[in-house]
């Protein structure tokens, strides 16, 4: 089909030219990474396991229940030592196998990822609890991570939007902290946390108004903006904070909690059950967000139309559309996504607002976004896999594990660092990013 | 439809794009707006297209006065638009660049892909075009693209279609498939505004000719005029369309590639490439673009990495060399893309003309520069080459295409070459700087260097080449001497049917046996000139 | 940075290339084209988005006070009071932040009275240091965000080396100091080098490496020699040769107990250097170049690659420097909030000062002086320090918007009025 037609018969050069197929360079980077984990793995086993007293007798224990469910998996124990060298024996075998196959030039299927993903978390998880009275608690090691993550996925999804349009996003910081403090307010004010889930988009929605009018009306550098709104919400929240919130928190600041619905049967699911249909309304609306942001994106006329004025915005200028009109409301679009993220640290979490609450979230989810490839998925695998590993630390580092805390509390960063230089690289960003429309 | 221009004037700042343009369009006419490069003819088509805003006059459609607040009024009032540059999105299939904008689509804003396939087969039907609507864009030769572009607008029901500089990407043949689309499109009713800078195809194609220089009207033509009168009226004086040049003498030194293969990911698009450049000849590689030019010229360099083969100059080897050590070898390399890889448009043309020599003598010792040194240089650099400015300190970016390309090539040959490779050397140039441009290359062969020029202009490589190397698909189909070139052996057509993959002894068989229409009108033209 | 890439048009005609002031219809050197300069001009420009941002604070600060609240009430039976009660809460923060930065008229000793201006300094120099760092990176085309990463890294270095070893005068600052500078180093070496070798965002990995840097020196503190008092959150004191000697000698302003150190002479050294290396070195020509525009950079022969690593080293041995005029003090010590927000604040600070190193220095000057005011302000008024960061990005908004300041104040565009004025002669010819 993608063949010129011409009106005479066109060469076919391949066949009588002489000359071997020259084959390309091949990238190891996914079987070095593979082969990395196996090697902390194996470094773990040796260094900390082997020699150390009665290790061969030692077990670890998973727990799988968490709140009631009609039925639950009773806890159960692995012997450790056993157990990490079946895992490590796994991975090894991944990277051999991931080597191979690169070397044949294939690529590893996706369930390779996923067997050296778990089999390294388990790994991991076995090594740390090893020989400890405590449990591992499975599924609120889970419910955790989720949590954790809800916040980075609404910014992720926020960062698509406008990233898709053209416009960086660097305000997602901003949009999530004036999401929370506008949630907290509101629902303090009064006393209806459901408003305070209107109360925060809104907010996130003015951030983005403003990227949107500097970036678009004045052709502002659309990074300098997106510092420069940080750092206004910031201190304009930390101000009210310090003034209005602190001096009279009953009445501005107080915590109300959005109600827990529990989802019929679906909640009864072993381990996941709880952890995906047990949640607030604000979670839900993540998953409606990621699916239908995911659809639309791809199969919708406003899908369509965006990603034409994010990648060319001239053709799509040719074609009718208006490619500034469609920024703007794109990037407010985009704030209030984030800024209904950002009511998850207050009413979502049911705390009140806290200085600087957002704690770096909106930057971590502009890393998921690039990571998950501007795609609603992908980002939002991204944006799992980050609040996973921080919650990993975080149960590891109470039920004690023989890792220093801190060290542990840097794994999300490090596992991040990873995945953006070992397995992702040069990623292929929207062409016309960052570069305002003029005629 | 009968389309009609009053007075058109656009400025930009202090320039003035278009100055009172009228432009009257019959319905059914091909109407050729013929004018050098920068001449305003894009500019006046964007007015008309609802692009850019007029700064006055008047578009009128069946004699009513419209306005168009953007290309979207444009496209309801009949008029559709194939742009030189294409707009269409690259990561987008060829059904959703056709969709784009006019969205058939359900409840939910959910879009109809299959109707807009059904869209893009009934037109690819109706005139030939075997488009495949699942196809990505980026994966389509420019040609196809192309075509896909004239869907989108039939697909509006475009009574008036405007195509800018059409044929700058396709083969002789190509530009004839181009042409029976636009008599196809005449007999259905459809006016056709048709703007090149080419006087051979307006000759062949056009019903009247308007030829536009610097923003006015200068004159109107019929298709019966002669090459050198067009080019007279369009450039405001006599030219020579040809370049004047000696036989070359050939020397020792030279550039030998051979079994050279560049891949992209693992396809070849460069793929066991052999030839040689003698001191002293110009080479020139022709294709239409895409089939590896851009590469070899690249790799040659050093800029892309070579999978398989060499490269040596004077008998040395290149590949493993950086590009640093390869252009202190003596190599003079004219980019391709100018404002992407020739200059850097914020530095001043000071800077732009040391931008290989920053770090070199008498420009630094260590690693401080002398900013006087490189003033000087500048003084000196852009007297030599006739670079028009106001002052060397300004940034590169206020100079017009052709003086910045001046800029590029003084700098390229400011220092001895062992070697010149030129990649498109006079795209997007006005006549005058063609002139000048062709005449330093000349000048550098006759020093004695061996020149390799990559171009998609037949009419270029005609001109300069000593001898022609046609590149498709990443291969080299057949190198041919140019002193053959002519009526009788190798000619445009011979070339065309190459570029599209024919292999020389078959394309001078089919040339023979099948003129091209411009080849035609050529010979006709040709002949009246006689009489 | 600031500068949009507008296209110039698709058809640029041979036109005789002329100076863009010559065709503007009237002699640039005229009193109006003059006036028409400066009110338009750059510094007019900052001088009015600083008072823009001024007044936005004033309005904050009135907004949140007691009695200004209180007076609101019954603001249309007696108006008088509610802007009374405004007026006096926004005089008297400003007044306690103009006190705190620049000059103490109230203060009873000469030394008291100076002493604002040489905590503004103070205040600047981690700023001033930090912010060229960033804007040597922009400069490159990279968003260096890890200058608090590379700050704590060097904090880490330069207390150690200051508290583990007792060395000669001059010898163990200078020592402390290169080691700060190698920590930042090496902190902005990991981005750079892994964007060269795997392409992989500069973004991300420095905002990654700012979280482990964060709980990088909360481990270190926990460390054996670091953690000499057991409590895992301070580092031993360094030693008495160690920090940065003061700056104003006691012969000079006798008995004064100013703050300012020698740090602030290494901010203006780095100052004149990071100009001497982007406007007069080599490596600047390739920083320059590469960041304007890559491809045409590796065109003509040079490695990007190296550019990246060589920048973000450069950047990162600033950083850590800023660090060192936070540890090398007397009784500095490594604590886990040594990098306050100064590698945020450095951000802006860049972007203030366009990525030039003068208008950086300027900048951090600036906001030295905010962070040393506002300090006062907090304390002796009711007005907390975070209206800084408000009027702080308010100003660097409005900066990168010349246009809305201009028609905010209404004033006349230097650029866009010619035309209208071109324009018009030309109808009148026509």
């Amino acid at each position: 089909m993608s063949t010129p037609v011409i009106p005479v018969t066109a060469g076919t050069p391949g066949d009588e030219l002489p000359g071997a197929a020259v084959l390309g360079k091949i990238s190891y980077r996914i079987p070095i990474t593979y082969a990395v984990l196996a090697l902390a793995a194996l470094l773990g086993l040796v260094g900390t396991m082997i020699g150390r007293e009665g290790v061969w007798s030692q077990e670890t224990e998973f727990q799988s229940r968490y709140g009631d469910q009609w039925f639950t998996i009773p806890n159960f124990s692995v012997p450790s030592m056993l157990t990490v060298i079946v895992l490590t024996v796994v991975l090894i075998a991944a990277a051999v196998y991931g080597y191979l196959l690169t070397r044949d030039r294939r690529t590893a299927p996706l369930w390779l990822h996923i067997v050296v993903g778990l089999a390294f978390v388990l790994a991991f998880l076995t090594w740390a609890g090893a020989g400890k009275t405590s449990v591992i608690p499975v599924t609120s090691l889970l419910a955790g991570a989720l949590a954790l993550s809800v916040p980075l996925i609404f910014g992720a999804m926020s960062g698509v939007i406008c990233e898709r349009s053209g416009i960086i996003n660097i305000a997602i910081e901003g949009q999530l902290l004036f999401g929370a403090f506008a949630a907290a307010v509101v629902a303090s004010l009064l006393t209806a946390p459901y408003l305070g889930l209107i109360a925060a988009p809104i907010a996130g929605g003015l951030v983005g108004a403003l990227l949107a009018w500097f970036a678009v009306s004045y052709q502002v550098n659309q990074i300098i903006i997106g510092v420069v709104l940080n750092t206004l919400v910031l201190g304009l929240t930390s101000f009210f904070f310090s003034t209005l919130l602190a001096d009279n928190a009953s009445t501005w600041n107080a915590r109300q909690p959005l109600g827990v619905i529990e989802i019929p049967l679906l909640s009864q699911i072993p381990i996941l059950g709880p952890v995906l249909f047990r949640q607030t309304i604000l979670v839900y609306l993540m998953y409606v967000t990621v699916i239908v942001l995911q659809i639309m994106l791809f199969r919708s006329r406003w899908g369509l139309r965006t990603r034409a004025v994010g990648e060319h915005p001239k053709a799509a200028d040719t074609v009718g559309i208006h490619v500034n009109k469609r920024r703007v409301w794109n990037t407010i679009l985009g704030g209030a996504v984030a800024g209904l993220g950002g009511a998850f640290f207050t009413v979502g979490s049911g705390l009140a607002f806290g200085r600087e609450m957002s704690a770096g979230n909106g930057f971590i989810a502009l890393a998921a976004m690039i990571l998950g490839k501007w795609n609603p998925t992908g980002a939002l695998v991204a944006a799992l896999l980050f609040g996973f590993s921080k919650n990993l630390g975080n149960v590891l580092g109470t039920i004690g594990s023989p890792m220093p805390s801190q060290l542990l509390a840097m794994l999300p960063y490090v596992i991040t660092i990873f995945a953006v230089a070992g397995l992702v690289g040069r990623v292929r960003a929207p062409a016309a990013e960052g570069i305002p429309y003029t005629k | 439809m009968k389309l009609e221009l009053r007075g058109i004037t656009k400025t930009f700042g202090p320039l003035v794009a278009n100055d009172h343009i009228d432009l009257v369009v019959e319905p059914g006419e091909i109407h050729a707006l013929l004018g050098e490069n920068g001449a305003g003819k894009s500019t006046l088509m964007n007015v008309l297209y609802g692009l850019y805003d007029p700064d006055g006059g008047q578009i009128l459609l069946e004699d009513r006065p419209v306005t168009f607040d953007g290309p979207g009024d444009a496209v309801r009032a009949g008029i559709g638009m194939v742009h030189q540059h294409f707009m269409l999105v690259p990561v987008f299939t060829v059904a959703e660049s056709v969709a784009l904008g006019y969205e058939p689509a359900g409840p939910g804003g959910i879009l109809d892909l299959q109707a807009a396939r059904r869209k893009v087969e009934e037109i690819s039907e109706r005139f030939g075009f075997h488009v495949d609507p699942d196809a990505l864009i980026e994966e389509l030769p420019v040609g196809v693209q192309q075509r896909v572009e004239i869907i989108k607008a039939l697909s509006r029901d475009a009574k008036v279609l405007i195509l800018d500089e059409p044929t700058a990407v396709l083969t002789p043949q190509e530009t004839d498939e181009l042409i029976k689309i636009m008599g196809e499109l005449q007999d259905a009713g459809t006016s056709i505004v048709f703007i090149t800078h080419k006087l051979r195809e307006v000759r062949a194609i056009a019903d009247r000719i308007t030829v536009i220089r610097r923003g006015k009207v200068v004159g109107e033509a019929s298709p019966e005029s002669t090459e050198t009168e067009l080019a007279s009226l369009m450039v405001g004086r006599s030219v020579s369309l040809a370049v004047d040049k000696t036989p070359a003498e050939v020397h020792d030194n030279s550039l030998v590639v051979s079994d050279l293969t560049v891949l992209n990911g693992s396809t070849p698009v460069v793929d066991h490439v052999s030839f040689t450049v003698q001191g002293g000849e110009i080479l020139a590689i022709a294709g239409v673009q895409g089939n590896g030019q851009t590469e070899l010229a690249e790799v040659i360099l050093g800029i892309d990495e070579a999978a398989a083969g060499s490269i040596t100059l004077d008998g040395k080897e290149l590949l493993g060399l950086t590009v640093r050590q390869r252009l202190r070898a003596g190599i003079g390399f004219v980019p391709e893309d100018r404002s992407t890889d020739g200059v850097v448009s914020s530095f001043s043309i000071a800077e732009n003309l040391v931008l290989d020599l920053y770090d070199t003598e008498p420009f630094a010792k260590g690693v401080s520069m002398y900013p006087a040194r490189v003033a000087e240089n500048a003084e000196v650099r852009t007297q030599e080459f006739d670079v028009r400015l106001t002052d060397i300190q300004d940034p590169i970016s206020t100079l017009s295409g052709g003086n910045a390309q001046k800029v590029v090539l003084a700098r390229e040959m400011s220092r001895p070459l062992r070697l010149l490779v030129a990649s498109q050397p006079t795209r997007g140039l006005d006549v005058g700087s063609i002139e000048f441009v062709h005449k330093r290359i000349v000048a550098e062969r006759d020093h004695g260097t061996p020149v390799l020029i990559v171009s998609t202009e037949l009419d270029e490589v005609l001109a300069l080449a000593d001898r022609v190397a046609v590149m498709y698909r990443g291969r080299i189909i057949g190198i041919v001497d140019a002193r053959e070139a002519g009526p009788a052996g190798i000619n445009r057509d011979v070339l065309g049917l190459m570029m599209a993959g024919v292999p020389l002894e078959d394309a001078v068989q089919q040339a023979a046996s099948h003129q091209s229409t411009l080849a035609g009108a050529d010979a006709l033209a040709d002949g009246k000139d006689l009489t | 940075m600031t500068e949009s890439n507008t296209p110039a048009p698709e058809s640029t005609p041979e036109q005789p290339a002329s100076s863009p002031t010559a065709d503007r219809g009237e002699d640039p050197r005229s009193g109006s084209a003059i006036l028409r300069q400066i009110v338009g001009g750059d510094v007019v420009i900052s001088i009015l988005a600083i008072i823009i941002a001024l007044v936005i604070g004033a309005v904050l600060i009135a907004f949140a006070d007691e009695d200004v609240a209180d007076s609101i009430s019954y603001v249309f039976a007696r108006p008088s009071d509610f802007l009374g009660s405004a007026w006096s809460a926004v005089s008297d923060a400003y007044i306690a932040l103009f006190r705190g930065a620049i000059f103490d008229f109230q203060a009873d000793t000469f030394n008291r009275a100076v002493r604002p201006i040489t905590e503004s300094m103070t205040f600047a120099t981690p700023l001033i240091l930090a912010g060229l760092g960033i804007a040597v990176g922009f400069r490159a085309g990279l968003f260096n965000i890890g200058a608090q990463g590379q700050i704590i890294v060097g904090a880490i270095v330069a207390a150690y080396l200051g508290f583990a070893f007792d060395l000669p005068p001059v010898l163990h600052v200078l020592l402390c100091v290169l080691g700060g500078a190698l920590g930042g180093a090496l902190w902005g070496f990991i981005p750079g080098i892994l964007k060269a070798r795997t392409g992989a965002n500069e973004v991300i990995v420095t905002i990654m490496l700012n979280w482990i840097a964060v709980y990088l020196v909360a481990y270190v503190l926990t460390l054996g020699k670091f953690n000499a008092s057991g409590t895992g959150l301070r580092s031993p004191q360094i030693g008495p040769n160690a920090g940065y000697p003061s700056l104003i000698p006691d012969f000079l302003v006798p008995g004064n107990t100013f703050r300012l150190h020698w740090g602030f002479v290494v901010a203006i050294l780095a100052t004149v250097f990071v100009w001497w290396l982007l406007e007069r070195s080599t490596i600047g020509f390739e920083i320059r170049a590469a960041g304007a525009n890559p491809h045409a950079a590796r065109t003509a022969g040079m490695s990007v690659g190296r550019i990246t690593v060589l920048t973000m080293v450069i950047a990162g041995t600033l950083a850590g420097l800023a660090a060192t005029s936070q540890v090398l003090v007397d009784g500095g010590s490594l604590t886990a909030g040594v990098a306050a927000t100064y590698g945020f604040d450095a951000i802006t600070v860049a972007l203030l000062g366009r990525s030039k190193p003068l208008g950086t220095f300027i900048a951090g000057l600036l906001f030295g002086a905010f962070q040393a005011g506002g300090t006062l302000m907090q304390s002796v008024t009711s007005t907390p320090i975070d209206i800084v960061f408000v009027v702080q990005s308010v100003i660097v908004l409005l900066i990168a918007a010349p246009p809305l300041v201009r028609a905010i104040f209404r004033l006349p565009d230097p650029d866009a009025s010619p035309k209208k004025v071109r324009a018009t002669t030309k109808e009148a010819a026509a």
